[in-house]
């Protein structure tokens, strides 16, 4: 199992540890309510080092990020960033990810650079997968074991952290990115990105940078209550967003079409992997769907719960549940048979036999109030 | 952690205290702290003879569902009226106090012989250790 540089403070923080794609992560500290919420009212602090980075670049990058992802990258502009996802020739999905254009600087005039960021799960998969579709000779670079990510998430995050660096945090806009030197550390990457719905940034640093960056960061932000936030409440925060858990939500079976993706698969800006088969999904639908659901139960749905119709026929599969923190019920998304898909549809939940009354709901669960 | 040495404990992390012919169940505080936040506590069995090892329960974390095992055979008169939904709600107390206002139910056993086959406080404690 591997671990990150923050391994032993997460340990010494008393830190609930679990094997996590091959890492030794953090899956919770005070608990996974407790932290849940800081995130949506205060500030707190994931170590996603796990995850993957890779660089690509030369003058074939664009086209050859435009031929495997499904979002249209050639819009994208230095300084930006955009979730896609890879098809894997056969409708399904290699991984999603989010694609940062990095600045020109250095670069000759038709060359660009690339940021991609993977699922840590992914990691070989999606490097073998790039590697083998890269027939115009775009430069590769895997720094996922040198890279250190930590996710500072939630609404006082700008506040809290605007002491470490001279950028104007507050106007760092959503999906869009900044390298400069924070915490005293030179060419990071400052990224208003997450996977929590609360607001907040990802900050990207070499691993030998990232304990001076956790300290630092924990310091800045000790008058706003600052706190350590595991695996789980990354995992509730995302559900209550209706964000999609590659592995749980999606996979190598699941089109983006079906899973709600639609708005990252963009059918006209030319060819790319899987591009006819999705056409033939959106224009004709596809037969299941995934969608959110809430439970006017107390038990909680979990992944590969059957999805019935109210004669106990199957109508799909739950792929991710939990109870809420921030609305005190459970909630779920899964795929059903397209029929049973429009918000406010009755469905019913097989727990082991017994049926519960669940309604599909429009996503996101949790809205701001 | 702490295993009360007054209590019984099985391998499935529930622990019994025996009180003449009655006895009240819950889970240990290693179980409580595998689960993390618990937020319900289901069951059904109240009134039934379960026997020992087999379900009389659900319990719901944030995280995951847990089955509940019955220690030893015995009739369910009783689920904890603090943590049920139809009393105080508030299963929380599993996490906070797990061998006192955290229990979960109380019965009547069947065959006290079935005492011996649990685990005691160091038995259990070197279990989790």
């Amino acid at each position: 199992m591997k671990n990150t540089p923050l391994t032993d403070i997460h340990i010494n923080l008393g830190a609930k540890m679990a094997e996590f794609a091959g890492y030794n992560m953090p899956i919770s500290y005070a608990g996974i309510k407790e932290e849940h919420l800081t995130v949506r009212s205060g500030v707190g602090v994931f170590d996603v080092s796990h995850m993957g980075e890779f660089i690509l670049k030369g003058k074939n990058a664009t086209r050859l990020i435009q031929n495997i992802t499904t979002n249209d990258v050639s819009t994208l502009e230095p300084g930006h960033v955009q979730y896609t996802c890879m098809p894997n020739g056969n409708g399904g999905i290699v991984d999603d990810l989010l694609i940062y254009r990095l600045p020109n600087d250095g670069l000759a005039e038709d060359e660009q650079a690339y940021l991609l960021v993977v699922n840590a799960s992914n990691i070989e998969k999606d490097w073998n997968w790039i590697s083998q579709h890269n027939h115009l000779d775009v430069e590769m670079i895997n720094t996922s074991d040198n890279t250190g990510l930590l996710a500072i998430q939630g609404p006082k995050a700008a506040e809290a952290l605007q002491s470490l660096t001279d950028i104007k945090l507050n106007e760092v806009k959503y999906y869009t990115f900044l390298k400069g030197t924070f915490a005293g550390i030179p060419d990071t990457i400052i990224s208003a990105t997450g996977y929590t719905g609360a607001g907040g940034f990802e900050i990207y640093v070499s691993n030998d940078h990232l304990v001076q960056l956790w300290n630092t960061v924990f310091e800045a932000g000790k008058d706003y209550g600052i706190q350590p936030i595991g695996l789980g409440a990354r995992d509730t925060l995302r559900l209550e967003m209706g964000f999609c858990l590659y592995g749980n939500d999606i996979d190598d079976t699941t089109s983006p079409i079906e899973a709600g993706l639609g708005w990252i698969t963009k059918l006209n800006k030319g060819e790319f992997i899987d591009c006819e088969l999705y056409k033939s999904q959106k224009e004709n639908g596809t037969a299941r769907k995934l969608v959110g659901f809430k439970l006017d139960d107390r038990r909680v749905p979990r992944h590969g719960y059957l999805i019935t119709d109210a004669d106990g026929n199957k109508i799909g599969e739950v792929t991710s549940g939990t109870q809420s923190p921030s609305l005190g019920y459970p909630i779920g998304m899964g795929y059903v048979q397209k029929e049973f898909s429009k918000a406010d549809t009755p469905i019913f939940i097989d727990f082991n036999g017994k049926r519960l009354q669940a309604a599909v709901t429009k996503l996101p669960f949790y809205k701001e109030s | 952690m702490t295993f009360p040495a007054e209590l019984k404990y099985t391998q499935e992390h529930e622990w019994i205290r025996i009180e003449g012919d009655f006895a009240f169940i819950g889970i240990t505080e290693f179980a409580q702290s595998e689960l993390g936040d618990i937020v319900y506590v289901e069951v059904e069995t109240v009134g039934e003879v379960v026997n020992s090892g087999d379900v009389f329960g659900t319990i719901e974390a944030v995280k995951t569902t847990s089955d509940l095992f019955m220690p030893i055979t015995g009739e369910v008169l009783e689920l904890n009226e603090a943590i049920s939904e139809a009393g105080g709600d508030d299963p929380a107390l599993i996490n906070s106090d797990p061998y006192g206002e955290g229990w979960i139910i109380k019965v009547k056993i069947s065959d006290k012989s079935e005492i011996d086959g649990l685990l005691d406080a160091d038995a259990y404690a070197a279990l989790v250790n």
